[in-house]
This record gives structure tokens, sequence and C-alpha cells, in this order.
């Protein structure tokens, strides 16, 4: 096993972090706009635990990075721009109805579930702490988000068909996310990342399941568009920054 | 010649670490206050380095829990008004927190405070379609049903006892 380059570790840390992020930020655009009050404080409370796991990433990250970078964990977060994220194309596809924000979130669970559960085996001790506990809030997403599509899908002939148009739209960005790219090989093979290939049979386990018992279809091989982790995004991520960052680009410095 | 024994440098350092740890150990979790941080497993090593400062480690309950912040202020404010000034604080987050670090003591408390505690050493379930079922803090009752999984802070759910009518917290398990 090989020692981890520190550039190499810095963005497997930063690509992690990133889309925890970027889908926590998508959560707190629910705020006062949820269907019901539990709702509300369902969506938010995901995103916070969102945020949370990103901020820890982020500070170790940091620490990590040492004196060469003289960022910190806020100047991650609002002095990059869209180039310079590394999350995941799924995370930052705009709410969409209440089915495209549950089919996402889904997905990104049922990913990010064996994803910590990996992680809580890394050889850096301080991303296995913080694996242990966000797989554990994952399961809580992961369980949150299927209930709700077997109850859409199970429900009314509208229910069902928006949660199935959410399934097939978002499909295509569902492959990037088990793409063994150099750096995630890389972090794998010195202890520090996740074999995605093993995440991905698990993955289809659990959506396929969650599919069935919503009487949704399980979609067809399609074409996967892929480019997040590299800085390559749609549009929707430049309208999420411009949002997320407007204080520190309007007033650089401001503090609470 | 009468005269006290002279205090070793040593003593004097167990002395104000043993005072540090005492200190701290009475402060409180700013959204739970009938629970210490110590009480909660927030609070994870109190020691001291070669130069006598006091080093406090802390480690996080749930990822997103915005009461960090705050516990960490509190810690610093305690030993302040203790007057030991020496003293840095810092987030651990390696071992992960898990509800298994609350102790039975405390989890008595939580119940009698309102708040049904957490399950014991069922956080590794998997289940996607599961309930479990949570007895009611205020009656007993184990007749409840869940109305959200996601309640008024981070670490609770809410729910509702059948028995009694009562809405109520559940500390989640992690
Ligand atoms: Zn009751």
């Amino acid at each position: 096993m090989g020692e981890l380059q520190k550039n190499t570790r810095f963005e497997h840390l930063l690509r992690l972090a990133d889309t925890n992020l970027i889908l926590g930020h998508r959560m707190s655009e629910w705020i006062g706009k949820s269907p019901i009050l539990e709702e509300e404080l369902a969506l938010t409370n995901i995103g916070l635990d969102l945020i949370g796991q990103a901020r820890a990433l982020y500070e170790h990250a940091v620490a990590v990075s040492g004196e060469e970078d003289n960022r910190d964990a806020d100047d991650l977060v609002f002095l990059r721009d869209a180039p310079e994220y590394k999350n995941l194309l799924l995370v930052e596809r705009e709410n969409g109805d209440f089915a495209h924000t549950m089919v996402r979130q889904m997905f990104y669970s049922a990913f990010a579930v064996p994803v910590w559960e990996a992680l809580t085996r890394s050889v850096d001790s301080e991303v296995a702490g913080i694996a242990g506990r966000a797989e554990k809030e994952s399961l809580y997403h992961l369980r949150h988000a299927s209930e709700w599509i077997l109850r859409m899908g199970d429900g009314t002939e509208e229910s069902h068909q928006r949660v199935q148009d959410a399934v097939d739209a978002l499909w295509m960005y569902t492959g990037e996310m088990f793409d063994m790219d150099e750096v995630e090989t890389a972090a794998f093979e010195a202890g520090h990342g996740v074999d995605l290939t093993a995440v991905r049979s698990e993955w289809e386990k659990t959506v396929r399941e969650v599919l069935t018992a919503a009487t949704l279809d399980y979609p067809e091989d399609c074409w996967m568009l892929k480019g997040g982790r590299t800085g390559k995004h749609t549009e929707h991520l430049g309208h999420l920054l411009s949002d997320m960052q407007f204080l520190q680009r309007a007033y650089p410095g401001q503090k609470w | 010649m009468v005269s006290t024994p002279p205090h070793s440098d040593a003593e004097d350092r167990q002395a104000l670490l043993e005072h540090a740890r005492a200190v701290l150990d009475q402060v409180c979790d700013p959204e739970i206050p009938v629970l210490t941080i110590r009480d909660i497993g927030i609070l994870r090593d109190v020691a001291m380095d070669d130069d006598g400062t006091i080093e406090v480690v802390i480690t996080p309950t749930y990822s997103g829990c915005p009461a960090m912040g705050m516990i960490a202020i509190e810690v610093e404010l305690a030993l302040a008004k203790a007057g030991i000034d020496a003293h840095r604080v810092s987030l651990r987050h390696s071992p992960p927190w898990t509800t298994d670090w609350i102790s039975d003591d405390a989890r008595e408390k939580l119940r009698a405070y309102g708040i049904a505690p957490p399950k014991k050493g069922s956080n590794s379930k998997r289940a996607l379609f599961s309930d479990e079922v949570i007895t009611c803090p205020k009656c007993g009752a184990s007749d409840t049903e869940k109305i959200s999984e996601f309640g008024s802070t981070a670490c609770k759910a809410l729910y509702r006892c059948r028995n009694c009518r009562e809405p109520f917290d559940y500390f989640k398990c992690i």
C-alpha cells in the first residue's frame, strides 16, 4: 500500500465534501416551501447533516493540505467557482417537484451508505470517524426518501407518474458515481478510498428494492453523463453558487 | 520546626487537572440541559500538556449539530470562570460518537425530562421500511407512532403516544 500524494488526498476529500455540501444546500432551498411541517423539519435536518458532514471533511482537508494552501473551510465553500467544485452532477440538479427531490436523495443516499461504511475502514482515522457517524445519518436519509418513494409510487396515478418521471430524468446522472478514475483508484489503493465498483452492486440492489416496492420501473441501461468530479458541471451549479456565495462575494470577509 | 510539606510540582499539576475535570463535569448540553456533556459522551478527554495547559477534547454528536460551537464556548467559559486560563479545546471525530455512549443514569434523566431515550445497540439496523417500538416517556405505553423521523433538533424524532395522546421527542440512535 503506497502513500497517497498530498494533493490527491486533498482532492479526494474535496470531492466527498463538495457533494455533501451541494446536496445540503439544495435541501436548504426547501425551507419555507415544504409540503407539510414535518417535511420541512426532515428536509432541513437532512440538509444540516449533509452540511455538517461536508464541514468536517473541509476542515480535515484544510488540515491535510497544510501550509501550502492557506485557505480555510469557509474559503473553500464561498470563494471557489464552479469549475473548482468537484461534486457529483446528480446533487446539483435542481429540486424540481417533491418527487425529484426525493428520488435524487434516494439515489444519493443509497450510494452514500456503502461509501461511508467502507470509509469507516479508512487508514485516515479522522475520515473513519466522520464516516462512522455519517453512515448512520445516511441510513436515516435513505429510509426517509425511500418511504416517500414508496408512498408516491404506490399512490395516485399522478404521484406515480411524477416519481417515475423523476427516476427516468435523474438516471443518466447516476453512472458517474461509480467511475473509478485516477483519483478514486489512487485513494482506494492507498487505503483512503472506496472500491466504487463494489458500491455499484449494493446501490443497484437497494434502488431496485425501493423501486420495485413502489411499483416503479427500474430504468434500462442508458448513456451516462459525467464530469462533476473533474469540475465539468451543468449550468445548475453556477446558479446555486451565485446564491450560496452571494454574501461573501459582495462583502468579502464578512462575519456573522 | 513546623512547616507544611512542600507542594511538589507534580501534585500541583494533578490538583489543577482534577479541578478542571470537576469543572467540566458540570457543563450542561445547551439543548438538553438535564444532561451534562460528560453524560452524553461529548466530553472525550481532559488532559494537561507539559506547560500546564488543559487540553479538552470534545466530539460532535450528529454531524450537523449546531450546538457544537456553543458547547465549545461553554467549555471555555467554565474553565475561565474557574480561573483556568491556560486551556485549549479541540474537536475530534474519531472514534465516532454513538448514542450507546449515553450512560444508563443519563437515559433515566432523559426519560424524566420527557424525551424517550435512544435504544441501545440498535444503530446498525439497515431495514428500509420498518418501525421500532418506542415507549412513551410520560405514561410508559408502547402504543406509540412516529410523526416525523426528524424533529426539533438533529438528534430527535417526533412521536405521539396513542395511550395518553401526548406528543414526545425520541432521541434517535446513531
Ligand atoms: Zn403516553
